[in-house]
């Protein structure tokens, strides 16, 4: 019984030191007026590779860096656990098929714990065979110390998720989470009349770039006057999605529909469908099933989205380093597009599965469709 | 008078209690539901209701098997996954393989019962760990087989059940098919349960194993049955609840313990020997009414967790008084 107190204890102190070790602002004027510009922004680049743009014209040296080949480029990854993530490795996978000098890729998945990553990335140093090293962080501040370790003797590359150290060569990542917020909010703004009342559905609590898509979105809509009649977590389970919606449903009229994570948009839209409603404004993501929903029913309706396409990316930024080439650093930032009605046609495709994100810029590999899930 | 009659006060004090208490939690939830909106009297408040609780009370009413056999089924929420996942991608998007497939789902559950059971049976695995096993095993299959992102999708005839509403009847005007198959397998592990001798020798196991053995009930083979129907009543609401919201990969998460609480909020006794099969589905009942006025509510996440978690720890101390009073 004691033992069991005693770990109780530490698992208590655990829990609550890693909840409150940092309070990030998750509200900055700052960052909601860059990324609203950086939206607006013309990138760099070949306009048709989405993957190899950037808004931030700053290029890093990196010559110093410049190894011979072949090389083994390591990549510790903070999980494979939600489709967008399948979606993503599945990119980087074909991405490296593409390089011939790399010889060998080596994948470790840290399973969505800090302490499997942190252990991962030291395995991968005392290995010494990686020539660089890509991660994804499970979370900013738990990976920080590991990734100043790793950058004291690889080259490191980080994308997805930030660290708080610019030791890493660079950070590639799309606008962002108010960026994100702000694509779906203005949408509802110039299609909903002020007076109007919007139903926001967020996945989950606590995690940074769902946070500022929130912030970002209900900044938008209070500013256009919108009445917002609630904000709900989701925990990304349709079931309880859709039994939220009808509730909000009996109690009065829903105007428009806003989402931090697109991926239970169309159980949100059957909860309309199946209580006889009219389809109001909807705001989702690049999932294949909300796409083709929102094609079936003509729906008015936007999808802004997290790319995908940055998992090629990594991979693209750290060849170029391990030739010497100049990348975009110490942030690569990448464009963050959204699916709207004029282009939806160009991303609905029912060959492939309903959980795969579109905007993969994968269309084009040697693998696609069937690396993906999909049939030719 | 003699002496073994009770005084007519006392005898009186010890009709009320005798009611399961969970039915008055529940009352109290639905009237307060009520007057925080008036639109639930209506047939579409309270049969969506009924609808959204019903995957839950066929699979507390099959954890239930399990409970008063002495044990715990973990690995529900899991198989209600699996059954999501698999489906999706046996069906191909080909309504006329809905039928064959939900037969294969009844029988990988039916399967899984029986190796969670014998597990417990044969290699004497405390069921908790058993069935925790069979829970992580399962979720890696349900993880293999999709590769993390189901191919297809679930068709309109495999989602009639959870999904589909009779509408414009006289009277209630709407009628959800998942209330008919509420009624029709709460009413099988209803009789099953408390109308024939399986269910009395669950009761038996379930209060002392030994006793049991020695008054001649083949304990494993009960055992084992109690398993089964857990397993496939999780089918069951597996298919419910693809129907009712379609494909997910995680929709299974946290079923076991919400059923393990409507069994508990029912009066169930957690180390076996005593349950009911109607009490339970009110407290699956009670468990969706406590969610959906939370909803109504519109307090704040937190807070909302708070007051769940002080509604059921209420309930049951409920329930735990009336036991001690009562001695039922």
């Amino acid at each position: 019984m004691k033992k069991i107190l005693a770990l109780a204890i530490a698992a208590g102190l655990a829990f609550g030191s890693s909840a409150f070790a940092q309070a990030p602002n998750f509200d900055d004027p700052e960052q909601f007026a860059l990324q609203q510009a950086q939206l607006a922004a013309t990138p760099q680049g070949p306009a048709d590779m989405p993957w190899e743009q950037y808004l931030i014209d700053s290029l890093k040296d990196t010559a110093a860096m410049k190894k011979d080949g072949p090389y083994t480029v390591c990549f510790s990854n903070a999980g494979v656990n939600n489709p967008w993530r399948v979606v993503g490795f599945t990119d980087m996978t074909e991405e490296v098929k593409l390089h011939a000098d790399i010889a060998e890729f080596i994948h470790v998945d840290a399973e969505g714990s800090d302490d499997k990553q942190i252990a991962d990335i030291d395995d991968l140093l005392a290995g010494g065979k990686c020539s660089i090293l890509i991660v994804s962080p499970n979370t900013t501040a738990a990976l920080t110390p590991a990734v100043e370790k790793a950058c004291a003797t690889l080259p490191v590359i980080v994308f997805d998720r930030g660290v708080n150290t610019d030791c890493p060569v660079t950070f590639v990542h799309p606008v962002g989470g108010y960026g994100f917020g702000i694509q779906g909010a203005e949408f509802i703004a110039a299609n909903v009349e002020a007076g109007g009342n919007v139903l926001m559905l967020r996945i989950l609590p606590g995690v940074d770039v769902l946070e500022t898509r929130y912030s970002g979105g209900k900044r938008i809509l209070e500013e256009a006057g919108l009445n917002i009649v609630g904000a709900e977590f989701t925990d990304g389970d349709n079931a309880k999605t859709k039994s939220i919606v009808e509730d909000y449903l009996a109690r009065g009229t829903i105007d428009a529909v806003w989402m931090d994570a697109g991926a239970t948009a169309v159980a949100a839209i059957e909860a309309f469908q199946d209580g006889g409603y009219d389809i109001p404004v909807f705001v989702g993501e690049d999932q294949q099933d909300f796409l083709q929903t929102w094609q079936a029913n003509g729906m008015t309706a936007i999808a802004p989205t997290y790319p995908t396409y940055q998992w090629r990316t990594a991979i693209i930024a750290a060849m170029r380093v391990l030739k010497g080439e100049a990348v975009p650093g110490p942030e690569w930032v990448l464009p963050q597009p959204a699916i709207t009605m004029e282009n939806l046609d160009q991303f609905v495709n029912a060959k492939m599965p309903p959980l795969h994100y579109a905007m993969c810029g994968c269309e084009n590999m040697a693998g696609y469709p069937e690396a993906w899930g999909g049939v030719k | 008078m003699t002496d073994n009659t009770l005084p007519h006060a006392e005898r009186k004090k010890r009709q009320l209690p005798q009611i399961n208490p969970v039915y008055f939690v529940l009352a109290a939830l639905i009237v307060a539901i009520i007057l925080q909106n008036p639109a639930f009297v209506e047939p579409q408040g309270y049969m969506n209701f009924v609808k959204r609780a019903a995957p839950l009370a066929i699979l507390a009413a099959g954890q239930l098997y399990v409970i008063v056999s002495g044990g715990f089924d973990l690995s529900v929420g899991s198989v209600i996954t699996l059954v999501v996942v698999g489906s999706s991608m046996l069906l191909n998007n080909d309504p006329n393989a809905t039928w064959w497939v939900i037969a294969v789902m009844f029988g990988i559950g039916a399967g899984v019962g029986l190796i969670n059971g014998m597990v417990v049976c044969y290699l004497k695995v405390p069921s908790l760990i058993a069935t925790l096993g069979m829970m992580i095993t399962l979720n890696g299959v349900a993880f293999m087989w999709s590769g993390g992102s189901p191919r297809g999708y679930l068709t309109d005839s495999f989602r009639f059940f959870g999904r589909f509403n009779f509408t414009d009847l006289p009277i209630i005007k709407i009628f959800p098919v998942a209330i008919i198959v509420l009624l029709v397998l709460g009413f099988a592990l209803y009789w099953l349960m408390h109308r024939t001798n399986l269910g009395r020798m669950i009761h038996a196991i379930g209060d002392n194993p030994r006793a049991a053995n020695l008054a001649g009930v083949p304990v494993n083979r009960v055992r084992i049955i109690a398993f089964i129907v857990s397993s496939l009543s999780a089918v069951a609401t597996g298919i419910m609840l693809g129907g009712f919201a379609g494909v997910s990969t995680d929709v299974g998460t946290g079923y076991e313990l919400q059923a393990i609480t409507a069994a508990v909020l029912g009066g169930a006794q957690l180390l076996g020997g005593r349950g009911s099969v109607p009490a339970t589905i009110a407290g699956a009942l009670t468990l969706t009414a406590i969610f959906t006025l939370l909803n109504f509510l519109g307090l704040p996440q937190p807070v909302r967790q708070v007051v769940q978690g002080l509604i059921l720890i209420a309930a049951v101390a409920i329930a735990m008084y009336r036991r001690k009073h009562t001695g039922r």
